[in-house]
């Protein structure tokens, strides 16, 4: 065996990697609940790849053909409902953990230097995801995929000069039409996964790069010589990591430590995902939306048209500001925004442990605002919500203007310069 | 873009026309696991319903199969115009020209369970009333101004509305009293009721056939998730035993 190991390690770093990557990865010992978001978005992708292959194997991606064919596999495709169950609970699913997963980094100063990188790819990930979970919804060819999607691409023609020429370029059509189910199909299932799965590689090779942050935000990592041998950890760890620093007994090897408290929180989700996926699939119409189970009819209107409830908060942002160009740029300015926050932040103390009193303040209020315009987006409009959305949306784009104020010269407590046992 | 501008101005009578309504919805409390009440769903269905809407996702086969209907006794009793058992439910009538009769082409009812609710469907198919005014003779209360007859009548028999007088804000104003049938109908109002409750858990049945079977698998699944979580936390706690 270990001959045969030997062999492929001469030819490929699998061990090296696995040592590096996981058995000898240092990972704080303070890490909590939240940090296992990461790890469950991640078996979440794998979910959605997997459900989705099969799911390709009896989709007819056609104006005439979608509807039936996802009918089909409910029906009489041998545990079709299953796989198309996983599939679409797995996409709100993703949506929970990665909105965790962002807050997690909120708090904890996640973004801050040196993960500004991170962050970022990080929030490409976001946004080829939106994209994946947009042009997945219209493929079924149910009412709210056909009117969703006529809704959304027409948010591009709002761009001068370009935008209906390019609302057509998108649609492949005047129209929304079989044309636009198969191009959103082709990106759906070949493009964007590809673009995720290489983005969450960076992602992960720039996290092992600067490190995982802690809920104290402070680093193990320590300068080279500054630690005595006391201080240092009594696990072995991969010598990429301890030639250049001196890692400080804060540590634990992410396999198996941190891998054994994923798996617990990862049967906890997998707890919920199990009693959505067979119990309420639908989950009340949020996540398979009644509308949905109707053939799509450009002639016929549904009542109400909502996006799906993850993009609720943005599309509230959109209807918030009365002019369709502008309300797209707010739309896309909050995301932006997002983008922006490693340097919208101008703190040097991490977690909101060490921070404020208005800083903690402030990441609560933004949180309860995400949600609140989240529920505006998602749900008949009525007078008093066009001011709330308004209101709300200030409250977010506000968030970051406090930000970028205080954090210059905020009082914050004391770090120590260990994690405090 | 122009074609966009068209479609969205032909759809304006249509958007108030699906305003709906505001009838309180009275609740159906069907039973997927009651066979019999299944399977007088079905012949409902079959005998009133099938004759314009299809179910054009569900073969007659999977139903028997589901409803422990035999397969020659399903054909014998349910099935009208010589399709093949194993064929999909459609109707003998030609869709196209029924979206000129009718104004639109009566929806498929495969999946209607899953668009509208059961408690929509219930209370729909127990509110039409006759109503001189309209093409057929009559309306309905959850859905004014429904192109639809009320194929139901000679078991219902005919259905008037009452309306009482009530003093609201010290103004008399005529209020909805609710819906008799006259005792024309093949049913009296509890078995119709009944029937209609039949026919709601049918539609429930057929707009997701795996109902069941979902959720005798998820129990099994979170059985098992429990058990596994019990272990993983027992094997966590060891590694991490002494640590922090």
């Amino acid at each position: 065996m270990n001959g045969f190991m030997n062999w492929i390690e001469q030819r490929i770093p699998l061990t090296r990697v696995a040592n590096m990557h996981a058995i000898q990865y240092p990972a704080p010992i303070n890490m909590n609940f939240w940090y296992v978001f990461g790890f469950l978005s991640t078996l979440v992708l794998v979910n959605q790849i997997v459900t989705g292959v099969w799911l390709t194997m009896n989709f007819v991606p056609s104006a005439e053909g979608a509807f039936a064919s996802v009918e089909y596999i409910m029906r009489e495709v041998d545990y079709g409902w299953l796989i198309r169950y996983m599939h679409s609970t797995g996409a709100s699913a993703f949506f929970i953990v990665v909105y965790l997963h962002m807050f997690r980094g909120m708090i904890y100063g996640s973004y801050q230097k040196p993960r500004e990188l991170l962050w970022v790819f990080g929030m490409l990930i976001y946004l080829a995801l939106m994209a994946e979970a947009f042009m997945g919804y219209v493929l079924p060819w149910g009412q709210m995929s056909y009117w969703g999607a006529q809704v959304i691409v027409s948010l591009f023609g709002a761009i001068p000069v370009i935008g209906p020429d390019l609302v057509v370029w998108i649609q492949g059509d005047y129209v929304i039409s079989g044309a636009t189910l198969n191009r959103f199909f082709a990106l759906h299932v070949i493009a964007l996964p590809l673009v995720i799965v290489i983005l969450v590689f960076l992602h992960i090779i720039a996290l092992h790069e600067v490190g995982s942050n802690n809920p104290d935000g402070v680093a193990i990592k320590h300068k080279k010589g500054s630690l005595s041998e006391e201080e240092k950890t009594k696990y072995e760890i991969h010598e990429y990591y301890t030639s250049k620093y001196d890692i400080a007994d804060d540590v634990v090897p992410f396999f198996p430590h941190i891998v054994l408290k994923d798996l617990v929180a990862f049967t906890v989700f997998l707890a919920g995902f199990c009693y959505v996926l067979f119990f309420a699939p639908e989950m009340g119409g949020k996540f398979l939306e009644h509308p949905n189970f109707e053939i799509a009819n450009p002639l016929k209107t549904p009542e109400h048209i909502f996006p799906v409830w993850y993009f609720t908060p943005f599309y509230a942002i959109l209807k918030a500001v009365p002019d369709k160009l502008f309300g797209v740029l707010a739309m896309f300015g909050a995301i932006a925004a997002l983008f922006a926050l490693p340097w919208i932040d101008r703190g040097n103390v991490r977690s909101w442990r060490y921070r404020s009193g208005l800083h903690k303040y402030n990441i609560l209020v933004f949180a309860v605002v995400f949600v609140f315009l989240g529920y505006l987006g998602g749900t008949p409009q009525e007078n008093w919500k066009i001011v709330a959305s308004q209101i709300a949306t200030l409250m977010y784009f506000g968030f970051f203007g406090l930000l970028f104020i205080y954090s210059k010269n905020e009082k914050t407590k004391p770090v120590p310069a260990r994690i405090p046992k | 873009m122009k074609k966009l501008v068209l479609a969205l101005a032909l759809l304006l009578p249509s958007l108030a026309f699906a305003a709906g309504s505001s009838v309180p919805l009275d609740k159906a409390n069907y039973d997927l696991t009651d066979k019999t009440s299944l399977q007088r769903g079905a012949r409902i269905f079959m005998n009133y319903c099938l004759g314009c809407h299809q179910q054009q996702y569900q073969r007659y086969s999977k139903t028997f199969e589901d409803l422990g209907i035999p397969a020659d006794i399903g054909q014998e009793y349910l099935q009208f115009t010589g399709e093949k058992v194993t064929d999909y439910i459609t109707s003998p009538m030609p869709q196209e020209a029924a979206a000129t009769w009718f104004g639109a082409p009566p929806p498929d009812l495969t999946l209607v369970a899953r668009v509208r609710g059961a408690d929509w469907l219930y209370t729909y198919l127990r509110t039409f009333y006759v109503d001189p005014t309209k093409t057929f003779g009559v309306n309905n209360l959850v859905f004014p101004n429904v192109g639809m007859p009320h194929v139901l009548e000679e078991l219902q028999g005919t259905p008037r509305i009452y309306h009482e007088e009530a003093l609201v804000d010290g103004e008399t104003v005529k209020r909805y009293a609710g819906i008799k049938a006259d005792s024309n109908g093949v049913m009296n109002e509890e078995e119709y009721d009944q029937a209609i409750l039949d026919l709601v858990n049918y539609l429930e049945y057929t707009g997701e056939p795996t109902r069941l079977e979902s959720e005798a698998i998820g129990r099994g699944a979170l059985i098992f998730v429990l058990i596994f979580f019990i272990f993983a936390y027992l094997l966590k706690k060891e590694y991490w035993r002494g640590l922090k």
